[in-house]
C-alpha cells in the first residue's frame, strides 16, 4: 500500500505552487492530505473490527493481538492522532501559508514533520497490537514513542508559528489563533501527562498515582478534546466553510469572542469525567459548573458558523460539501450541549460508564470532526492539485448520505442502549436488591451493538468512496486550470 | 489530591499567558479592522479563479 502511495505521490505531487509571487509548499499538505484519508480508512476499519467484536465475541479467535482491549487503543489513535492529526496538520499548514501570504519557513523541516508523523502511526500500529501500552487512555503509547512524538510536535510548532511570523498580512486571521491554540496546548498536555518513569526499554511506569493519577489523565483527556477536537477543527470550520460557501464568516467579531472564551474556560472542565470518583467534592462541582460556561462560547462559534450560510441556503441544494459543513456544525451544536449536560452530577449518575458517554463521543467524533475534516478536504484537494472541483461531485454526494446515515445509526443506538443501561442498573426491587443481574444488560444490548456496527459500516464505505474520488481527482487531466501559475505544469 | 497544586497553577500560567497575548493582539491592532480580514480569506482564494 505504501508503495501504491509512494507511486501518486511521485507522479503527481509538483511540489511548489506559486500565486502572486509567492511560492507556498504544497507538497507537504499534498502528503498529509492523501494520508488523512488512508489513516481515515484504516482508523475506522479497526473501528468496524472491534464493533463486531462486541457483536461476536469470539471473534478474535483467541488472537491476543486482535483482542477488543489491544485494539481499541489502536482504533482510537488511528482516529484521532493519525486520521484528525493528519487532516490538522494539512489544513493549519495550508492556512497559515494563505492566510500569511508566505511560504513555510523550511520544506526540510516540513517534510520531517510528515514522515515522523507517520513514523509515530506506525510504531503506534506496532506496539499496540503487542500489548505494550502506559494504559492511560488517548495516551497510550509508551515512552520511546511518547518523547518522539514531543520532538516532532515542537518542529511542528515551529513551522507554524515560524511561517506566522514572517506574515505579509499584518492581521493574523481568526483560524490561526485557534490553529495556534491547539498546537501549543497539545504540546503541554502531552508533556506534563506523560511523565513517567522507565523500567526498560517498553514499558514505564506514571509518576503520579492512584486519584492524582486519574485528575491528570482526565485534564489531559478533557483537554485534548477541548484542544484537538474542538479548537484544532474550528480554525478548520473558520477558514473552509467561508471559503466554500463563498460568504464572509457571519460575525467576524463573534468568531473573536469565540475563540478568546473558548480558551479561557475549557481548560478547567475535566473533572467532570471523574464524578461520583475518589476526586473531592468541591473539583467534581468545580469541573461541572465549569462544563456548563462551556456552552456559551461553543453554542456561539456553532451559530457563527451556521449563520455564515444566511442567504446562501439555496446552495445546499447544488452543493453536497455545504451539506456537509452544515451537518458537522448542527453535531457540533448537539454534542456541545450533550457534553455540558453529561457534565451536570445528576445526569451523570445515569450516564456515567454506559454506552451513552459512547454515543456521545461519536456525535462528536463522526457528525463534528470526521464530517469538518471531510468536507475541508473536498474544498482542499482540488486546490492544491490544481484540479478545477473534485472527480465527481455525485460520489461527494453519496459519501455525505453514507456518512449521514452511519453516523445517526450508531448515535442512535448508543443513546438507546446507554439509557437503558443506566436505567437497569438503577433498578432496584422492593427488597433493596438489584433487579438485573449485569448479563441481563448485556443482552439488552446487544441489538444495539448490532446496530452500531451497521452504521460504522456505512461510514466506512463512505471514506471508501472518499479514497476513490481523491484518487481519480488527482489522476484526471480534464479541467486542470485552478491556479494559473502553475497551470503548465500538469496538464 | 496534591497535584491540584500543580495543575491549577498551571492552567492559571496559560491563562495568563492567553491574556497577555490577547493584549498584545489589541495592541498591536489586530482586532482594530473586524470585518476586512472576513473579505480577505475569500478575495484570496477568488484571485486563483480570475486567472483561469
Amino acid at each position: 500500500m505504501i508503495l501504491i502511495i509512494n507511486f501518486f505521490l511521485k507522479k503527481y505531487m509538483n511540489t511548489i505552487n506559486k500565486t502572486d509571487n509567492v511560492i507556498y509548499n504544497y507538497k507537504v499538505i499534498k502528503q498529509f492530505a492523501i494520508m488523512t484519508v488512508i489513516w481515515g480508512i484504516v482508523g475506522m476499519t479497526v473501528g468496524v473490527f472491534i464493533s463486531l467484536e462486541l457483536v461476536w465475541p469470539d471473534l478474535n479467535n483467541n488472537i491476543p493481538w486482535l483482542s477488543y482491549g489491544r485494539l481499541r487503543p489502536l482504533h482510537t489513535n488511528a482516529v484521532i492522532f493519525a486520521f484528525g492529526g493528519s487532516a490538522l496538520m494539512a489544513t493549519s499548514l495550508y492556512v497559515v501559508q494563505r492566510t500569511s501570504q508566505v511560504a513555510l519557513i523550511s520544506d526540510k523541516l516540513a517534510s520531517f514533520v510528515f514522515w515522523g508523523w507517520q513514523l509515530i502511526i506506525l510504531s503506534a500500529a506496532i506496539t499496540l497490537p503487542l500489548g505494550y501500552t502506559t494504559s492511560k487512555e488517548y495516551a497510550e503509547l509508551e515512552w520511546p514513542i511518547a518523547i518522539f512524538i514531543a520532538i516532532v510536535w515542537v518542529c511542528y510548532a515551529i513551522l507554524y508559528f515560524g511561517t506566522l511570523a514572517k506574515r505579509k498580512i499584518a492581521h493574523i486571521y481568526v483560524a490561526n489563533w485557534f490553529y495556534g491554540a491547539f498546537i501549543i496546548t497539545v504540546a503541554l498536555l502531552h508533556v506534563v501527562n506523560h511523565l513517567s518513569l522507565p523500567v526498560s526499554f517498553l514499558k514505564s511506569y506514571s509518576i503520579y498515582s492512584g486519584a492524582v493519577d486519574a485528575m491528570v489523565q482526565w485534564w489531559y483527556g478533557h483537554n485534548a478534546v477541548g484542544f484537538l477536537l474542538t479548537a484544532g477543527f474550528l480554525g478548520m470550520m473558520y477558514y473552509f466553510v467561508p471559503i466554500q460557501v463563498e460568504r464572509p464568516v457571519y460575525s467576524y467579531r463573534l468568531s473573536i469572542v469565540h475563540f478568546w472564551s473558548l480558551i479561557g474556560i475549557y481548560m478547567w472542565a475535566g473533572a467532570h469525567h471523574l464524578h461520583y470518583s475518589a476526586l473531592p467534592d468541591w473539583v467534581q462541582s468545580l469541573g461541572m459548573v465549569f462544563s456548563l460556561m462551556l456552552l456559551a462560547p461553543s453554542w456561539g462559534g456553532m451559530i457563527n458558523g451556521v449563520m455564515t450560510f444566511s442567504g446562501a441556503w439555496y446552495k445546499l441544494k447544488t452543493d453536497p460539501i455545504l451539506r456537509f459543513f452544515v451537518l458537522c456544525l448542527t453535531f457540533y451544536g448537539m454534542s456541545t450541549f450533550e457534553g455540558s449536560f453529561m457534565a451536570i452530577k445528576t445526569v451523570n449518575s445515569l450516564s456515567h460508564n454506559t454506552d451513552w458517554t459512547i454515543a456521545h463521543v461519536h456525535s462528536g467524533a463522526l457528525g463534528w470532526v470526521s464530517m469538518i475534516s471531510i468536507g475541508s478536504l473536498y474544498v482542499l484537494i482540488p486546490r492544491i492539485f490544481n484540479k478545477k472541483e473534485m472527480y465527481s461531485v455525485s460520489m461527494i454526494n453519496i459519501h455525505f448520505w453514507l456518512a449521514t446515515t452511519g453516523t445517526i445509526l450508531y448515535v442512535f443506538a448508543m443513546w438507546v442502549s446507554g439509557i437503558m443501561q443506566g436505567l437497569m442498573w438503577r433498578a432496584i426491587d422492593d427488597d433493596g436488591t438489584l433487579t438485573y443481574a449485569f448479563i441481563e444488560v448485556v443482552i439488552a444490548s446487544h441489538p444495539f451493538y448490532v446496530i452500531r456496527a451497521v452504521g460504522g459500516i456505512l461510514f466506512l464505505s463512505g471514506m471508501l468512496i472518499m479514497l476513490f474520488n481523491v484518487l481519480m481527482t488527482i489522476k484526471t487531466r480534464k479541467v486542470v486550470f485552478y491556479d494559473a501559475a502553475s497551470k503548465g505544469v500538469i496538464a | 489530591m496534591d497535584i491540584i497544586y500543580i495543575l491549577i497553577p498551571l492552567a492559571l500560567m496559560v491563562l495568563v499567558v492567553a491574556i497577555y497575548f490577547f493584549f498584545w493582539a489589541v495592541n498591536s491592532d489586530q482586532f482594530d479592522d473586524v470585518d476586512g480580514p472576513a473579505y480577505h480569506i475569500i478575495i484570496d482564494d477568488k484571485r486563483n479563479d480570475s486567472n483561469n
